[in-house]
């Protein structure tokens, strides 16, 4: 019995999530008592299997086969279906990566399971592991016990501190090769690619007023140019503003948009769903403005203004242009 | 072409959520609900493609009773008909459970595309969508941006992070799993709603399916997160936070 931790590489690189992944997984391993084991798919990953024996597991299963050169949910489906059968783990546990999200479900119902998707949390229950889900995009919480085993856990961007390689210490690197037919690989992946160039650079910017659905309408955005001009900060914008065209898709913070670390970031009208937080979570300050106290926004904040967007940015306008003058 | 839409019910973005008194699930009393964003997208693109390609757009929604009003508003919008598949518990099926269900529901319709939305807005599994394709034996891909059919294929537009894409080509049938903003959404029209009444609805108990229920995991209870960050929260009328506000940022935060 063990705790197998899934890690995710793409083109010989990590996601570095995958290191958050191998923390969540200590952390359950020692609630049930076993040892921790980790697993890299893909083709020629080997370099990268004895790397990852660097950073605590007591083995590192290489995943290996040409036809899991690129990513499918078919190959890397049936792959883990067989070194989960042969392995035997207690708990399988995957960084939520849009990959992951992609093929650990299907995986899981092969066993008759489903996947306990995007943890933030894992409690001690007397020797059984509670895993703390987010419902309602963050605005609530809630206990989740696997119901059969191997337990399938994902765990969320930023829950879990990355786990850091081990003074040379390594485990040994196991090369396990799964049985898949070209035949069974049902999809035919192209190349991933990226839309124009941006022309925006948010990472770059020292203040950033981001603007999301509490603005109603795009009518309503001159409430908060007026701060960024303010300030001399960058518009910025949550997923919606951009999908519905009324900023450029080039402004959008977040998981699908840019990472930004700017000294302050206005959140205004911004509910805190964690697609948009991974986005800015390294700004040095935050501000958010929200009418609902309970906003997962406020969780996030140096600063926190529970009231009307538009109330409360036409003051702070006002009161900037005061101290600036 | 045949096309299912699974379409979710759930409360409206606004409610404000009270944990019920059992910490099982919501106080629903004075919660009004709305069909969940991504769906909504799902449809949308449902629609356009049986413009294009001609068809018929058949609207699948696990749910209480209180879902037909969903269901109705799916087909005011131009859905042929519609399966509902009548459940009693209002939030709390897990998506093995809910997957299981849909899947049974429509085995026999045979669809060619079955679009789903990649995530539900209250239990956001992000899984009901990838579990229907493996019940079923369909190919699928997720986090869907464009559709594409072609022959007995299917080209789709999948979101990888950061802003990067990739075109993925699935045989048909398949299951994709859509997400919001791949097209402007219509409204439903008069003549769409009053047409909507005549539309079939077929309605299936959740018992009738017959199955497996068990669930994939158990929520044990519900609660309010527990803030962990000292946030500073100011408080006064708008031009009072407003000057503590500046205030901080600039002598205790040193920004300004
Ligand atoms: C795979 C995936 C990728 C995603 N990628 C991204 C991404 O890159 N970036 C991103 O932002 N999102 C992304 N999302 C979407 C994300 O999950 C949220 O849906 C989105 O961030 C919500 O945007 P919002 O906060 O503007 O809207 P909402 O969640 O609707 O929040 C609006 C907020 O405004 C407040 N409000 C309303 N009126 C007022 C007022 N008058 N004054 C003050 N406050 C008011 C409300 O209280 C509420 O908190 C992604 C989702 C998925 C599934
Ligand atoms: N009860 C349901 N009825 C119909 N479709 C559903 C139901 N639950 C989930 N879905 C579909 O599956 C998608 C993903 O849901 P989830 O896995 O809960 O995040 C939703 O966007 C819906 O399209």
């Amino acid at each position: 019995m063990s705790v197998l931790v899934v890690l995710e590489q793409r083109g010989g690189k990590w996601n570095r999530m995958s290191f958050e992944a191998l923390t969540a997984g200590q952390k359950i391993a020692q609630i049930f008592g076993v040892p921790l084991q980790a697993a890299v798919i893909g083709s020629g990953i080997e370099s990268l299997a004895k790397e990852a024996a660097g950073y605590g597991a007591s083995k590192v299963f290489a995943v290996d086969h040409e036809l899991l050169a690129k990513y499918t949910p078919d190959g890397y489906t049936a792959a883990l279906e067989q070194l989960i059968k042969a392995a035997n783990p207690k708990a399988v546990i995957f960084p939520h990566t849009y990959q992951v999200r992609d093929f650990a479900p299907k995986l899981a119902t092969r066993f008759s399971n489903a996947l306990i998707s995007d943890v933030v949390e894992i409690k001690d229950d007397a020797g059984k592991a509670a895993f703390v889900r987010q419902l309602f995009q963050g605005k609530l919480s809630c206990d989740v016990q696997a119901a059969g085993e191997p337990a399938f856990v994902s765990v969320q961007a930023g829950a879990f501190r990355g786990a850091e390689a081990a003074a040379n210490e390594s485990g040994p690197v196991e090369a396990f090769a799964p049985q898949i037919e070209a035949s069974q690989i049902r999809s035919k992946p192209e190349e991933p690619f990226r839309e124009a160039q941006r022309s925006v650079d948010l990472g770059a910017a020292e203040f950033i007023v981001s603007v999301g659905r509490g603005i109603k309408e795009k009518d309503n955005l001159p409430v908060v140019e007026a701060l960024a001009s303010a300030l001399g900060a960058e518009l910025a914008a949550s997923r919606p503003i951009c999908d519905n065209g009324w900023l450029p898709m080039e402004r959008q913070v977040g998981s699908s948009g840019q990472t930004v670390a700017p000294k302050v970031y206005f959140a205004v009208g911004i509910s805190g769903a964690i697609q948009h937080l991974v986005g800015m979570k390294g700004s040095k300050t935050v501000v958010a403005i929200n009418k609902d106290e309970n906003a997962p926004i406020f969780e996030t904040a140096d600063y926190g203004v529970v009231g009307d967007l538009f109330e409360v940015v036409p003051a702070l306008v006002d009161e900037i242009k005061k101290a600036k003058a | 072409m045949k096309f299912i839409v699974s379409v979710k019910q759930v409360p409206a973005r606004d409610s404000s959520l009270r944990v019920s008194s059992d910490g099982k699930w919501l106080d629903e009393s004075d919660i009004t609900y709305e069909m969940n964003e991504p769906d909504a997208y799902a449809l949308e693109e449902a629609l356009q493609l049986k413009e294009k390609l001609g068809g018929e757009v058949v609207v699948l929604c696990a749910g209480p009773a209180r879902a037909a009003q969903t269901i109705r508003e799916a087909l005011a919008k131009g859905a042929d008909r519609a399966i509902h598949v009548q459940i009693e518990e209002t939030g709390t099926l897990d998506a093995l459970a809910t997957a299981r269900l849909l899947a049974k529901a429509v085995q026999a319709e045979a669809a060619d595309l079955i679009l789903t939305g990649l995530q539900s807005d209250d239990l956001g599994y992000g899984q009901t969508g990838v579990i229907l394709a493996e019940l079923l034996g369909y190919a699928h891909a997720t986090i869907v941006m464009e559709v594409e059919p072609q022959g007995n294929t299917v080209r789709v537009k999948r979101e990888l992070e950061d802003g990067w894409f990739q075109n993925v080509l699935l045989p048909l049938p398949a299951v994709v799993t859509v997400q919001s903003g791949i097209k402007k959404l219509r409204y439903a029209t008069l003549m769409g709603i009053k047409k909507a009444k005549t539309k079939e609805v077929k309605t299936v108990a959740a018992a009738q399916l017959g199955g497996d229920k068990t669930p994939g995991s158990v929520m044990a209870n519900i609660y309010m997160p527990q803030r962990s960050k000292q946030t500073q929260m100011l408080s006064g009328d708008a031009k009072q936070v407003a000057q503590q506000l500046v205030e901080k940022l600039k002598f205790e935060a040193r920004v300004l």
